[in-house]
């Protein structure tokens, strides 16, 4: 048993539910009590999509279970494949459908329905969401490619298929666009998007594809490596996300496609590298990020960081620990021990420990450091209705690039205005509390001095130490070092105290220890 | 019917009402509402001192961060033990897993008075006797923190039907009032904190001083309860928690529920009339409150009136606010559903609404679906996971959860009621672009 308060995934059959309603012409039927249906609204509310998800619910209740389930069951799916008629069936169970264990999939053999089914055995407690997800997709590519009969088409190499890309996949939407304009700048062309709107008939053409692009290996990597294993499809490995990584998924796919990468790395739409480049970002330097999210994210998020932004990666880890093996290797290359935990209250440890400038997570890091005032952008899923908005904007390729620095460095204070910040700190409209001033139109209530000190969160990275203490005067003066820098000189103060064997701290011990790390 | 008959007798039935014996359409099919664990989303902010501990699986920690369609920022006082697979195979024991859980969670958060545990379906399914474990864990954690336990689970609860459980429960935890108490009066079921002020001024008004709220604000103030405690059911679900209280002796009040300036006052009127309120004073009292909000509810009706109105069933108003919409504002009313209808507990309402209004219990929400197709209503009333794929089709919804999670009770809110179902209209009058 695990307490949790927030959770980064959802059980597995919503994963399935994922699968199933980025699909055309599939329809699932989901043995599961009444109350399960709310996840309707994950579609229809966070992502806004015009029509229901294609599920059907049992909704059994508490007098059904001493009668027979397995008939509301059936009658669900014959009504189902009556009333939408789709080219294939999903069945299975959601957690306390399993527990009762009436076997959708047996049942519906019986049914001898007009369309193939496949049933979905996912174990709720032990499994979660994107596992869910990959295993659908699985069984779906499984169910229709098996019987392709190999030799027509298969293996030209330029004909590939985009893998990975699901409904509440964060920017999965718009990836795809940006993917597939890479693709064919190489003279490529695209046999099957899937699952995002492909159909069980687009499904069966997989095979007749080159190789197969893994967008999301979270949800694509186990269709994919069946795929090789069968078909011998080759599959890429790179995700297109930031400059650089682009840059090598170009070369990965010219070279599985036996092409010249040229015309996609000549492609000039990328701004990210020169804006980088330029004068005023220069105050991003060494800002130190903490990165939290999926792996395919995370990973991709401390590429760009270290290497593109040129900030410090001060935390990185992951909730996927199907995947935690690709973000150990990501961290130990910056230095960092990686965390792979689906506990948001560890991660919010994390980040309180890690005093960042800027995190890069989930919604559940982003309401974190609100709470810290640190500033934050997202990065993946879990996703929020905020994370579908209403323009273009990808994570992958050159446009991703461009989204990604708008969107990491605007909720950053500019330049300027940090450097005013500091040098007339007791401004009485102008001052820490306040918001960047491009961010919000009403500033803050004159400075409060003590205002960050009354939040528990600010308590506890103030207090890192009980031992030490701090003279007033010292005290006074860390003060007039803005808010979201000033943990972490505490930080350093302390640290440098403490090996020195100096208490209290004085105005001297600070400066002494500023002098000694220096920014 | 577009003619609406403004009744001085506000008790008095409609001219075209039902038989009493009428059966509502019952159907078995999808049904497309939430389960009794969702009613925590209010509860866990009314009661400020207790913290709701939901006994169940990723899938209920999952919906109560969906469940709102936004996640809450601050820290909730709810959270989910989720049941893992070594709890199932029985490699772990559920009752120690479960007593680990809760004192993880007391240290984190010492300022819990109530802790209530919170059955589920798989915890139900199982048969993990959550009342069991809060006698025991009461018993180890008694003064500091008290522990009680109440279901929620689907298989036996929609949507509000969670929070009677959980009252229901409270009331098994009321004291027992002296001999020969003062008479009292209890408001059962949730409302919003202006609300039971704006109430408890009104009955103050009366003369009715002893007035208190269930649920209270805080566990420790639960009111006391016996054979001279009289209650009115301010929401229509509170149905096990009104047999409860009868049982500790309270006698209900029976009346229509108080939504707009008919449903507040002959509401306030039952409560009256079982205080021997004097009907001037009465008169008095609630004649600004009931011109307000005839003044306020007026400004939607132009909006409103004839427009033909189908709600799906989500939390047991519906029939209540079928009757203030189809009488204060003049609306038809196609179909209201409902999850589920004590008969007893709505007959004030089901009194007042026109024969030509289908009733229905329960759902199959695809035939549900069809109906609004075949009779095209100009509003729909719906959850959210219908909300959108209908304005999609072109047709104006109103989503109803936010009939749950906005003060919509007494005279000062007649007017914001008949304003939630208007904007919907008013915004598609205003927009000049298409869907």
């Amino acid at each position: 048993m695990e307490l949790t308060v927030w959770t980064y995934e959802g059980p597995p059959h919503v994963g399935a539910m994922r699968v199933a309603t980025s699909m055309q012409d599939v329809h699932y039927v989901l043995h599961a009590p009444q109350g399960d249906t709310y996840a309707d609204l994950l579609f229809t509310m966070i992502e806004r999509r015009k029509a229901r998800p294609p599920v059907t619910y049992t909704t059994f209740q508490a007098r059904d279970l001493s009668g027979d389930t397995a008939e509301i069951f059936k009658k669900a799916c014959r009504d189902a494949a009556e009333r939408f008629k789709p080219q294939a069936m999903l069945v299975g169970a959601s957690c306390t459908a399993e527990l009762i264990q009436d076997d959708p999939g047996g049942l519906a053999k019986t049914l001898d329905l007009a369309m193939p089914v496949i049933p979905l055995e996912l174990p709720s407690y032990s499994k979660k969401e994107n596992w869910g997800a990959a295993e659908t997709f699985y069984r779906i590519v499984r169910g229709f490619c098996q019987g392709y009969q190999q030799g027509e088409t298969a293996n030209d190499r330029k004909r590939v298929n985009i893998l990975g890309s699901t409904s509440l996949g964060f920017r999965n939407r718009d990836d795809i666009r940006e993917v597939v304009r890479l693709v064919e700048m190489l003279g490529l062309e695209v046999n099957v998007i899937a699952p995002l709107g492909a159909s069980p008939a687009d499904i069966a053409r997989i095979p007749e594809a080159g190789f197969n692009i893994v967008l999301y290996p979270e949800i694509a990597e186990t269709a994919a490596r069946w795929l090789k294993k069968t078909f011998g499809q080759e599959m890429t490995s790179t995700i297109p996300i930031g400059v650089g990584a682009t840059r090598d998924f170009i070369m990965e796919v010219a070279e599985l496609a036996g092409v010249d990468p040229a015309p996609a790395l000549d492609d000039d739409a990328e701004r990210l590298s020169w804006y980088s480049r330029s004068i005023d970002s220069n105050y991003l330097t060494g800002k130190r990020v903490f990165i939290f999210g999926d792996a395919t994210h995370a990973v991709a998020a401390a590429r760009i960081a270290s290497e593109e932004l040129g900030f410090r990666v001060c935390g990185l880890g992951t909730y996927s620990r199907e995947h935690a093996r690709e973000v150990r290797a990501a961290a130990s290359r910056l230095g960092l021990e990686a965390l792979i935990s689906d506990n948001h209250l560890d991660v919010e440890d994390a980040i309180i420990a890690a005093a960042p400038e800027l995190v890069l997570g989930t919604q559940m890091e982003r309401h974190v450091a609100k709470r810290l005032r640190v500033p934050c952008a997202v990065i993946s899923s879990p996703v929020h209705v905020q994370d579908f908005p209403a323009r273009y904007s990808p994570q992958m390729g050159a446009e991703g690039a461009n989204v990604i620095f708008d969107s990491w460095v605007h909720p950053l204070m500019m330049g300027l205005e940090e450097h005013l910040l500091q040098m007339f700190r007791s401004d009485f409209e102008f001052n820490d509390d306040a918001q960047a001033s491009h961010l919000a139109a009403v500033h803050a209530p004159a400075a409060n001095p003590s205002a960050d000190e009354h939040s528990p969160k600010a308590e506890t990275i103030q207090q890192a130490s009980d031992s030490l203490s701090w003279t007033t005067d010292a005290e006074k003066e860390l003060r007039k070092i803005p808010f979201f820098v000033r943990g972490k000189a505490r930080r350093n103060t302390e640290s440098f105290a403490a090996e020195r064997g100096v208490n209290p701290i004085t105005i001297e011990t600070l400066y002494d220890a500023k002098a000694h790390f220096g920014r | 019917m577009n003619v609406v008959t403004r009744n001085p007798d506000i008790a008095c039935q409609s001219a075209d009402s039902r038989p009493g014996d009428f059966q509502p359409l019952r159907e078995r099919g999808q049904h497309e509402v939430f389960c009794g664990l969702t009613s925590i989303m209010w509860l866990h902010r009314k009661m400020q001192d207790a913290f709701f501990l939901i006994v169940g699986s990723r899938t209920c920690a999952h919906l109560m961060q969906s469940a709102a369609g936004v996640m809450i920022f601050a820290e909730p006082r709810f959270a989910t033990a989720i049941i893992g697979e070594r709890d199932l195979a029985g490699m772990a024991d559920m009752n120690d897993e479960l007593d680990k859980v809760v004192e993880r969670l007391l240290a984190r958060r010492p300022d819990i008075k109530m802790l209530v545990l919170v059955g589920s379906c798989p915890s139900e399914v199982i048969k993990l006797d959550l009342s069991r474990a809060a006698s025991r864990l009461d018993r180890l954690h008694q003064p500091r923190h008290r522990v009680m336990a109440y279901s929620g689970s689907g298989i036996e609860t929609t949507f509000t039907q969670g929070e009677d459980n959980f009252l229901a429960e409270l009331v098994t935890r009321m004291p027992a009032e002296k001999p020969g108490a003062a008479p009292s009066l209890i408001v059962v079921g949730a409302m919003a904190d202006v609300v039971e002020d704006q109430m408890t001024r009104i009955f103050h008004g009366m003369g009715i001083e002893n007035v208190a709220f269930l649920p209270s604000r805080s566990s420790e103030s639960l009111p006391a309860i016996g054979p001279n405690t009289a209650f009115l059911m301010a929401q229509p679900w509170v149905n096990a928690t009104a047999l409860a209280m009868q049982k500790r002796g309270a006698r209900r009040i029976a009346a229509p529920y108080p939504l707009g300036e008919e449903g507040t006052t002959a509401w306030l009127k039952a409560a009256a009339e079982e205080f021997r309120v004097d009907a001037s004073r009465f008169d008095a009292i609630t004649a600004p409150g009931r011109e307000r909000a005839r003044l306020a509810v007026e400004r939607y009706r132009e909006a409103l009136a004839g427009k033909r109105i189908f709600l799906f069933p989500d939390s047991q108003l519906e029939p209540a606010l079928a009757r203030f919409l189809h009488r204060e504002l003049g609306c038809e009313i196609i179909e209201a559903g409902t999850p589920y209808m004590h008969r007893e507990h709505v007959a004030e309402e089901l009194a007042q609404l026109p024969a030509s209004a289908t009733l229905s219990e329960g759902q199959d929400v695809e035939l549900q679906i069809d109906r609004v197709h075949e009779s095209n209503p100009d509003l729909i009333v719906c959850g959210m996971g219908l909300g959108n794929p209908f304005e999609a089709e072109g047709r104006s919804t109103k989503w109803s959860i936010e009939l749950v999670f906005s003060p919509i009770h007494g005279y000062e809110q007649a007017g914001d009621l008949a304003e939630l179902f208007a904007r919907p209209l008013a915004r598609r009058g205003l927009l000049k672009v298409g869907t």
